[in-house]
């Protein structure tokens, strides 16, 4: 899958031809609940313009990682560094209005709205006007209403290829869909770096690789950061470019996909101590 | 003619009584607001009629002021209370027993209860009159002017927050940070802030009924306990529906106003609760409330 890609779009995103300042980084992030430690001295950085994974069994702290980079915890030691800048003690909501987004294991989708209710409150953070906005319409709250719609037609519904399912209700749409809807969710926040926890978990093979191609298409032509937690080991081997492997709460290897599919350490937390081979 | 035996007089009760319950209908809008909103049952919301209603009658009557100024400084002045009691009593209890949250409105409806006894004392005041008093006429149905204005003001401040929760982006800003706050959170909307305003509302929607209660009427601190009774209709509705708690509160007028008309006023206290309790018998939800389906 990886690959193919365009001298244009090598050109138009500075950020690949040369490696820059780390978009989003952890430094020696650590946190515990009471006597269990879900993240032990946890370091890495996400690049820009790349996609990073982060793996590792169930219970290694995956979504604990996430949500402390998102604000939802605070870890007791350790910082979390987005766009140059420390964000430990940004509240969430502060830290997804600058460009953090994110998705969640389950669907998290407003189940009494539609598909477009619901992507449009992904913008929510761009509008400016306040809550008596609506008594006076026709100003400035219809203006930024109406270009947040045309940029959410333009780069997030047409992209992901939403366009007829827009008008109904999400809790009808097949898991697939709903997926994507929380997708286009995420995308019309206009992030700098998108987060996804498990994007194609309980996916089809046909669901799976769809989603695959928009969040490389993302990568390749947006030029955006993209973290993700996944358990498709052959979706993540294929589109990662960096890959960070978690146990017990500690970051065990990290490295291209080729370097931590062949770490004895990952052999071992994957398959068992019984599994490593001698040879290695 | 013996009266409740009369065609033309049940039918003007039931008129009446389904104008009057306008106002109870809006009344269980704030509960719903509240409830949906943050999860809470605000016991104090008879306390922001109260407090809505004595804040005017303090501009207005006494202090002198138009009523074009008494009215916005009343709602204002309840607004600020609002807030000022989500965030010193509602915040600080976000996240412990439902029922801990519960003692804490009830105790508030105590102490603003007494607040209100404290500075006003406990006497009625007569309000002055805000709403037209001439009468309709249809055919032979003669229905009071106040009836008919008061209904009018309440649909139509029920049917402008119902767009607002449908269409603007701060309404719709406030159901997803209501149905699922985390998730709200993640896509950067400040839940306390939408929290803050939900209370906000409530108490405006709040002040409202009392000041058009009050004048409809007159002015003492029973008139917090009209909010109680509306707890009943909220609970017929279902706490998490709008349509269930404007729906409840037209029957639980027009029951209340028939049976005052015909059996008298001590029967049409108990009446409405007899019929709640027999609704819930049957659907203990309430009229349109959401179901809980446990999954096994």
């Amino acid at each position: 899958m990886r690959g193919k890609q365009s001298f244009a779009s090598i050109l138009w995103n500075p950020s690949r031809a040369e490696m820059s300042e780390p978009l989003l980084h952890v430094q020696d992030l650590s946190l515990s609940f009471g006597g269990i430690r879900a993240l032990d001295a946890v370091s890495f950085a996400a690049q820009p313009g790349r996609i990073t994974a982060v793996i590792g069994p169930n219970g290694a702290g995956k979504t604990s990682l996430f949500n402390a980079i998102s604000g939802f915890y605070r870890p007791q030691r350790g910082s979390v560094w987005f766009d140059g800048a420390d964000i430990t003690g940004v509240p969430a909501h502060r830290r997804a209005a600058m460009g953090l987004a994110r998705t969640f294991q389950n669907v998290a989708l407003f189940r009494g709205m539609t598909v477009l209710d619901n992507i449009k409150l992904g913008g929510h953070n761009r509008l400016q006007a306040g809550p008596l906005a609506a008594l006076w319409y026709r100003g400035r709250a219809q203006r930024e209403e109406m270009a947040l719609r045309e940029q959410i037609e333009r780069e997030v519904i047409d992209f992901l290829e939403i366009d007829h399912i827009r008008h109904q209700p999400v809790a009808g749409l097949a898991y697939g869909l709903q997926k994507r809807v929380e997708l286009a969710r995420a995308l019309a926040m206009q992030p700098k770096v998108l987060m996804l926890d498990e994007p194609v978990a309980g996916m089809n093979r046909e669901e799976t690789e769809d989603m695959a191609r928009f969040i490389l298409d993302l990568q390749e032509e947006r030029g955006l950061t993209v973290l993700l937690i996944e358990h498709d080991m052959g979706m993540v081997m294929d589109i990662s470019d960096h890959v960070v492997v978690l146990n017990f709460g500690q970051v065990i290897a990290q490295g291209t996909p080729a370097q931590v599919r062949a770490h004895p350490e990952v052999i071992r937390a994957y398959l068992g101590e019984q599994a490593v081979p001698v040879a290695a | 003619m013996a009266p409740g035996l009369d065609l033309i007089f049940l039918l003007e009760l039931a008129i009446i009584g389904l104008l009057a319950g306008g106002l109870l209908s809006l009344i269980a809008l704030g509960f719903v607001l509240i409830y949906k909103g943050t999860g809470v049952v605000n016991f104090a919301m008879g306390e922001f009629m109260m407090l809505g209603a004595y804040f005017f009658y303090t501009a207005n009557v006494m202090w002198g002021w138009p009523v074009m100024l008494a009215l916005p400084a009343a709602l204002a002045a309840v607004g600020v209370a609002a807030a000022v009691v989500e965030r010193s009593v509602l915040r600080p209890l976000a996240g412990q027993p439902v029922i801990s949250i519960l003692m804490a409105t009830i105790g508030l409806a105590s102490v603003g209860h007494g607040l209100v006894e404290a500075v006003w004392g406990g006497e009625n005041y007569e309000m002055p009159q805000l709403l037209p008093r001439k009468p309709f006429l249809i055919g032979e149905l003669l229905i009071p002017g106040q009836a008919v204005w008061s209904f009018l003001l309440a649909a139509t401040l029920i049917a402008a927050l119902t767009l607002y929760f449908r269409f603007s982006r701060t309404g719709i800003a406030m159901r997803a940070a209501a149905s699922d706050p985390i998730t709200a959170v993640a896509l950067g909307i400040d839940v306390r802030h939408t929290q803050r305003l939900t209370w906000i509302f409530a108490g405006l929607v709040g002040a409202v009924a009392g000041i058009v209660a009050a004048a409809t009427t007159s002015l003492s601190p029973a008139l917090g306990g009209v909010a109680l009774g509306v707890l009943a209709v909220i609970i017929l509705g279902g706490l998490d529906s709008i349509a269930g708690a404007i729906v409840a509160g037209l029957i639980v007028g027009v029951i209340s106003s028939l049976t005052a008309g015909t059996l008298g006023g001590k029967v049409r206290d108990i009446v409405p609760y007899v019929a709640v309790l027999a609704i819930l018998l049957i659907r203990p939800y309430g009229l349109f409330g959401t179901r809980q389906i446990e999954r096994l």
